[in-house]
């Protein structure tokens, strides 16, 4: 009866481990969901940090043109106007561009944003790096204050035969106060 | 003036032994009533909710529901049924059987037991309770899609968040001591191989719950604190990603239908055999099959989300390993049917809902092959056929699977045989209003009519009404369920020790109806069953 007693334990114990290690598998999902969907290039997902503007030089530019649209959107709640200044580009690969985006606070106070880029199709994202972007930290204006945002980017030369048009996407998203003061706090 | 004071306390302490039998219990028996009847309670709910839908869906335009009070129902309808009626339906049933049926005196773990049921009410009391409150209860479906529930949940969504966090533990609880129960409980003689179908479907259903109800709480839990704490998981502001959730939400969601529906093919592995009067026919296929199932089920989640940019190779994986489900399902349709083939067959109430269970679910089976091609799914996606596929397999699946057991086993546990007449009389009108409700649903989502919308176009009002038609008469009927019970309760012809003339396996050794206590010594193995001529199940 007791050894019985003993198996019940040690497997209640075991299955109870079981059950805790899944609700950490659901919190693992969320490191090795971005880095899974970076590495594939799957879900559009692009890049937050600067390219290697070194890499460009080492690579001859193709003759194979492209074109590259541009697109700007804000998201529920964010007051800024946000627009590209040049709807779409011809561009060959292997080369280095440069545009902006125009952004204006129409809102009555300061207000902080930060800008996610998303490429279309999703797996041509890998291809397309972003050399300097201003989505690679947080923008502060204040009321009233308009500003043009720079992007620097060239496309590699083995994007698939098969992609003529990419879309690099920005969606504007306000910034709340708390987490505006907390990146500066951990900045110091 | 003394005698009516005695009389006072003795009527309240009599109250309060009541109270205390059922609030207190420790028997597996007691529990499993409890968690039926808690079942049956929010299927009426949760039933109650459909008729709105329907009453709204028979013709276009709003005239009952608001839109957002639609949105609350079609939520509400999706967890009551999902959490509230078939889980705790498929508990009750395992409390009840598992014991009776591997010869133990009663579950490992009984304290335990009674906590897993009690949480139940809380739960479900707390899930309610949202309808009743400012803004509303949760309107973002059964699926509540990041961002959806997130940033544009009704504030009510932490009671929902809350009432899932305290069911996921319950199920949890309560599946550990199936597992346990079934591993150190079983009489002498019989190995795992000798088990019962409905005791290994169980096992494996109980291994499903253990691995992605704690995710499904992770999920919430994620939720939870992208609403009120500053991270944001699912928020694409902060860096988050809202597909994230969605992949989360499915890794838990699909071995999910699996939990829904793995215990509904254990009570047609045992029915069909009676009322077929031979042994089943491949009984090792069986659970190598339902093995087979389980362990898929967590490689094709992707399938619910072919419409959100997955790039090709990822849609082949998962239409692929999805169609391979159809292999081992097909094995065990393939092995009922050979069990019927050339047997002595007789059509009681729970024959004829496993009957129904087995072609109906078959072709909710195949609606989900065509739901699996991507191509196809393109068209399918978020339309009523994705309504129809998933009522074909859970309500002639699931539901008529808990119907048959209560059918199969209510002389067991009453001691009174239910009244063969009305139970036919239920099976057939459940039969043809359910493929009156959901069929003309097939039609109108391959037509184009999308999902959870209170309005649709003019079109689709003949397919509308007819499913509306149908629904109403699939309520009605169910009250007649309810009376059937209560009448088999209350009284009736007295059941035998056997019940069935072809039933086989341990819970029908025992007296009907079952004692409060049985089993306290284990019994022998393979069972001497009174007037058994044949060779038992498994030899």
């Amino acid at each position: 009866m007791t050894e019985t007693h003993n198996n019940q334990r040690k497997q209640f114990i075991l299955l109870l481990s079981l059950a805790v290690g899944m609700f950490g598998f659901a919190y693992a999902m969320v490191p090795l969901h971005p880095v899974f969907c970076e590495v594939t290039g799957l879900n559009g997902r692009s890049s937050m940090g600067a390219a290697d503007p070194i890499a460009i030089s080492q690579v001859a530019p193709s003759d194979r043109e492209v074109t590259i649209q541009f697109l700007a959107n804000v998201s529920h709640g964010m007051p800024w106007e946000f627009r590209p200044t040049v709807q779409q580009l011809r561009v060959r690969l292997g080369e280095m561009y440069a545009t902006d985006y125009y952004v204006r606070n129409r809102a009555t106070q300061a207000v902080t944003g930060q800008a996610v880029p998303s490429v279309a199709p999703g797996y041509a994202a890998k291809y397309l790096h972003k050399v300097e972007c201003f989505c690679f930290t947080q923008q502060h204006l204040d009321s009233g204050e308009d500003q043009h945002m720079p992007v620097r980017f060239y496309i590699s030369n083995d994007l698939p035969e098969e992609v003529q048009t990419l879309t690099l996407s920005y969606t504007l998203f306000k910034v709340p106060a708390a987490q505006t003061m907390r990146l500066a706090s951990s900045k110091l | 003036m003394v005698a009516q004071a005695e009389e006072v306390i003795q009527h309240r302490s009599k109250l309060l032994a009541y109270i205390a039998r059922w609030l207190l219990t420790t028997n597996h028996k007691d529990i499993g009533t409890l968690y039926l009847c808690l079942s049956f309670t929010l299927f009426f709910i949760a039933g109650a909710m459909a008729m709105v839908i329907r009453l709204e869906l028979f013709q276009p335009g709003i005239q009952f529901a608001e839109p957002q009070f639609y949105n609350q129902m079609v939520t509400m309808h999706g967890l009551l049924m999902v959490f509230g009626v078939v889980m705790p339906g498929f508990v009750g049933l395992a409390n009840w059987q598992i014991p009776l049926m591997i010869g133990a005196p009663d579950m490992a773990l009984p304290r335990l037991n009674n906590f897993s049921f009690w949480i139940l009410p809380f739960a479900f009391g707390l899930l309610l309770s949202t309808l009743f409150m400012e803004g509303g209860a949760p309107n973002f479906g059964w699926t509540f899609y990041a961002p959806l529930s997130t940033t544009y949940g009704p504030p009510s969504t932490d009671f929902f968040i809350l009432g899932i966090h305290m069911m996921g533990i319950s199920s949890v609880l309560g599946a550990i001591n199936i597992i346990v129960t079934i591993f150190n409980l079983r009489t002498p003689g019989m190995t795992l191989m000798k088990m019962p179908l409905f005791v290994w479907t169980w096992l494996i259903t109980a291994f499903l719950l253990i691995m992605v109800m704690p995710v499904l709480a992770g999920l919430v839990t994620m939720m939870l604190t992208d609403r009120h704490f500053g991270t944001s998981f699912f928020s694409a502001a902060g860096g988050g990603d809202p597909v994230m959730f969605q992949h989360i939400f499915w890794f838990f969601g699909h071995p999910e239908v699996y939990i829904l529906i793995l215990p509904g093919f254990g009570i047609a592995s045992q029915i069909i055999p009676t009322f077929a009067r031979k042994r089943l026919f491949g009984y090792h296929s069986m659970v190598y099959a339902t093995l087979a199932i389980a362990i898929l089920s967590f490689v094709v989640w992707g399938h619910h989300m072919f419409t959100t940019g997955m790039p090709v190779t990822g849609q082949l994986f998962f239409m692929y390993s999805t169609m391979l489900i159809a292999v081992p399902t097909g094995v065990k349709v393939f092995n009922w049917v050979a069990t019927m083939w050339r047997g002595s067959m007789t059509f009681e109430t729970p024959m004829l809902f496993t009957l129904g269970f087995v072609i109906l679910f078959t072709i909710g089976g195949f609606s989900g092959l065509m739901l699996a091609l991507v191509p196809a799914d393109f068209q399918y996606h978020d339309t009523f056929f994705v309504v129809a596929h998933f009522h074909y397999v859970l309500y002639p699946g699931a539901i008529f699977g808990i119907m048959a057991a209560v059918y199969y086993w209510l002389p067991k546990w009453t001691g009174h045989m239910y009244d063969e007449r009305l139970g036919k009389i239920h099976f057939w009108t459940a039969v043809i209003a359910v493929n009156l409700t959901f069929f003309p649903m097939h039609f109108s989502g391959l037509a184009g009519m999308p999902r959870r919308i209170v309005d649709y176009s003019l079109q689709f009002t003949d397919f509308n009404m007819v499913s509306s038609i149908g629904a109403g008469l699939l309520g009605l009927t169910q009250i007649l369920f309810l009376y059937i019970v209560i009448k088999t309760i209350r009284g009736g012809e007295k059941a035998s020790a056997r019940v069935w003339e072809g039933a086989d396996g341990l819970e029908w050794t025992v007296p009907s109806p079952a004692p409060h206590h049985t089993f306290e010594v284990p019994p022998p193995f393979p069972p001497m069953m009174e007037d058994n001529e044949r060779t038992p199940l498994n030899e």
